[in-house]
Parts: C-alpha cells; structure tokens; sequence
C-alpha cells in the first residue's frame, strides 16, 4: 500500500529514492572533494576514489530508475498555496538536478574509463569502458565533473532551502509530503 | 695580397666537406621518434610513459657534429602512461601544471663531440615555466639515404631530469626522471 504516487502525496517508493540519492548526492561531493586531495601514501589514496566510482555508477542505475518511476506515473499536484512563481521556479530546479546528476555521472564515467580501462563496482563487477571518445578525455571530463558538481551542490542547497521556507514559513504540507506518506 | 687570396680560397676549399651542415626535421608524421620516461614507483619498480606529440627541427654535419645545433618542443598535456587516472593526476599543477605550462622546450646551446658517434648536448630546458640549464648524453645511431629518396639521421638521448629544478612535485624518493628521446631527422 501507498508505493505509488497519487495526486496528493509521493509513494513510498519515490520518498525512499529521494532520500537514497540525496544522501548519495551529498555523500560522493564530500567523499570527492576530500579525496582528491589525499596523499599518495595514505592507505584511502586507492580505496576513496574506488568507493566513490562504485556509489557514482550505482546512483547511475538509481537515477534511470527513478526517471523511469517518474514518467510511468503521476507526479503529486503542486499544492493550491504554491504561487506561480514559485511552480515554475521548482520544476527548472527538479528538472536541473535531474540533468545535473546525469551529466556529472556520465563525466565521472569517461574520467576513469578514457584509457580503455572499466570500472569495478564494489569488487562485483566491471562496468566496460567506451574507449576514448575524445583527445585527453580524462581531462576534459575531470574539468566539467568538478565544475558541475559545485554547481549541484548549490542547486541542491537552494532545493533544500525552499523546502525549508515552505515549513517554516508557509507552514505548508510541501516538505512534509516527501518525508511520510 | 696574392698569397692571402689563395690561402683564403684554399681555406675555402678545406671548409668545402665542413659546410654542408643539413637541417633536419624530426619524424613525427611517420613516427620514428619518441618522447619517454621512466620514474621509480614507491622505489619498487619502474614506471614508463611517453609524451605523443612532441615537434622538433636540427641540424647536423656528421664531419662537424660540434655545430650541430636542436630545438625541441613536447606537448605536456600529451603524457601517456597507459592509465588515464594516473596520467590526470601527473599532469594536474602539482605535478607537471600542463594546464598552465602546456609545452617544454629544450634548445641546445653547444655540443661537444664525444667521439665515436657520442655527443655531449648541453641546452636549456624549460618545463613547468622554469627554465634550467640540461645535458642530453646523445648517440648517433645511423644515417643515409632512405628508399623513398629522402636521407635520415638518427639519435638516442638520455637525461636524467631533477623534478625539484622544476618545481615538480615529489612523490616518496622519486626526485629524479630518466628520460629517454628517440629521434630520426629527415633531411630538409
């Protein structure tokens, strides 16, 4: 009961995948941005960016899911309170981390996979690699992944601190329809 | 006056087998050259890699190898170490800055004639924007005529570069590069 959405509240399913990704999300920024800076002795140096290539492509499976879930079903009705702006203002920022999370993942992708090589995912399997789509692919894709990836953190910041203000302030269902159902 | 004339024809005439000093273009079209390094890894094995796009121009008279003169110029940003993780991480700023400095440039300022085919190529090396001072220990390896009616000449250099000259970032107790450059010129 109450997996699915409908066109007052989210299901189950889509609450859990929120919060699954969100956490993911925030987690492969700071695994990522403390990573990248470890010292080639220290015993994270090749288990942080293994962790953080095993959770990115993951997520990459969560997302197509979670796009598929979307689409299949009804979205819940924006509430009669949200003002017109405000609508419009959350569908770009929905659809924006949507594209977000895509691209940055796709970028991580071609970053470890640019010399032929795949990726393990958690020791289970290897996601195959593409080969080289472009000259010095590891750098150009590196470029845009970090780049991007600040650029989600403050759309998903700016997401979050909506759905704050329509608690605190508006004291509206909004945040509580995508924490219980 | 006479005299001077003929001894100054005569000198001319000695000069004659020294002046035909050839320029020559490195072969990188047909690729008959290459760029190479090697690097202790935590001091347990040897790590090997090469720069793929590199240009350079010489020129060389077998009967006067001392007037030879080189620019070479390797594009950075061209590292190859068979992993492309690895080769982001040597070319980000700590290490090799590519970004930044996407060429290293050797330019020869002398070179002395070991005998038996050896040189002695003292130059400037710029890498990273710094640049210092270097002498590649070179060989002739052949020369002559090609079948394709061109004529070639070929080298091996090696050099041992110290990254700290460089400000090239350190990793354990790898403080110094061998590098290793085949080149075959073709005659211009």
């Amino acid at each position: 009961m109450g997996l699915k959405n409908n066109s007052e509240r989210y299901g189950w399913l889509s609450i859990a995948l929120h919060w699954i990704m969100a956490l993911a999300v925030f987690g492969l920024f700071g695994l990522g941005y403390w990573m990248v800076d470890l010292d080639y002795y220290s015993e994270w140096y090749r288990r942080a960016p293994s962790l953080h290539k095993s959770i990115g492509i993951t997520l990459i499976a969560l997302w197509i899911f979670r796009v598929f879930w979307r689409v299949i079903q009804q979205s819940p009705k924006s509430l009669d309170t949200h003002k017109p702006w405000e609508r419009k203002v959350s569908k770009l920022t929905h659809l924006l981390l949507y594209v977000l999370m895509l691209t940055i993942m796709i970028s991580g992708y071609l970053i470890s996979t640019a010399d032929g090589r795949g990726i393990e995912v958690f020791n289970l399997f290897t996601l195959p690699s593409l080969g080289e789509l472009v000259t010095n692919q590891e750098d150009v894709a590196g470029e845009i992944h970090e780049v991007l990836a600040y650029i989600i953190l403050g759309v998903a910041i700016l997401h979050a601190l909506a759905a704050l203000k329509h608690h605190f302030i508006d004291k509206d269902q909004t945040l509580i329809r995508i924490l219980r159902r | 006056m006479k005299k001077m004339m003929i001894a100054s024809a005569l000198t001319g005439l000695l000069m004659m087998p020294l002046a035909n000093a050839a320029d020559y273009i490195v072969d990188t079209r047909g690729a008959h050259a290459s760029v190479n390094f090697k690097i202790k890894h935590l001091g347990y094995s040897w790590l090997t890699g090469r720069f793929d796009k590199f240009d350079g121009k010489f020129n060389y008279d077998s009967a006067n190898p001392e007037a030879s003169e080189i620019t070479f110029n390797v594009d950075v940003t061209s590292l190859n170490s068979n992993h492309a993780e690895r080769d982001k991480h040597l070319k980000n700023d700590e290490v090799l800055g590519a970004s930044k400095h996407a060429t290293a440039t050797f330019t020869s300022t002398s070179v002395k004639d070991m005998g038996n085919g050896n040189l002695k190529i003292v130059g400037n090396m710029t890498l990273k924007g710094v640049t210092k001072p270097m002498t590649i220990d070179a060989e002739k390896i052949g020369e002559g005529k090609d079948p394709w009616g061109g004529y070639r000449v070929g080298f091996s250099g090696t050099t041992l570069l110290s990254l700290a000259d460089f400000g090239v970032q350190i990793f354990g107790d790898s403080s110094h590069a061998t590098l290793d450059i085949q080149i075959e010129g073709i005659r211009q």
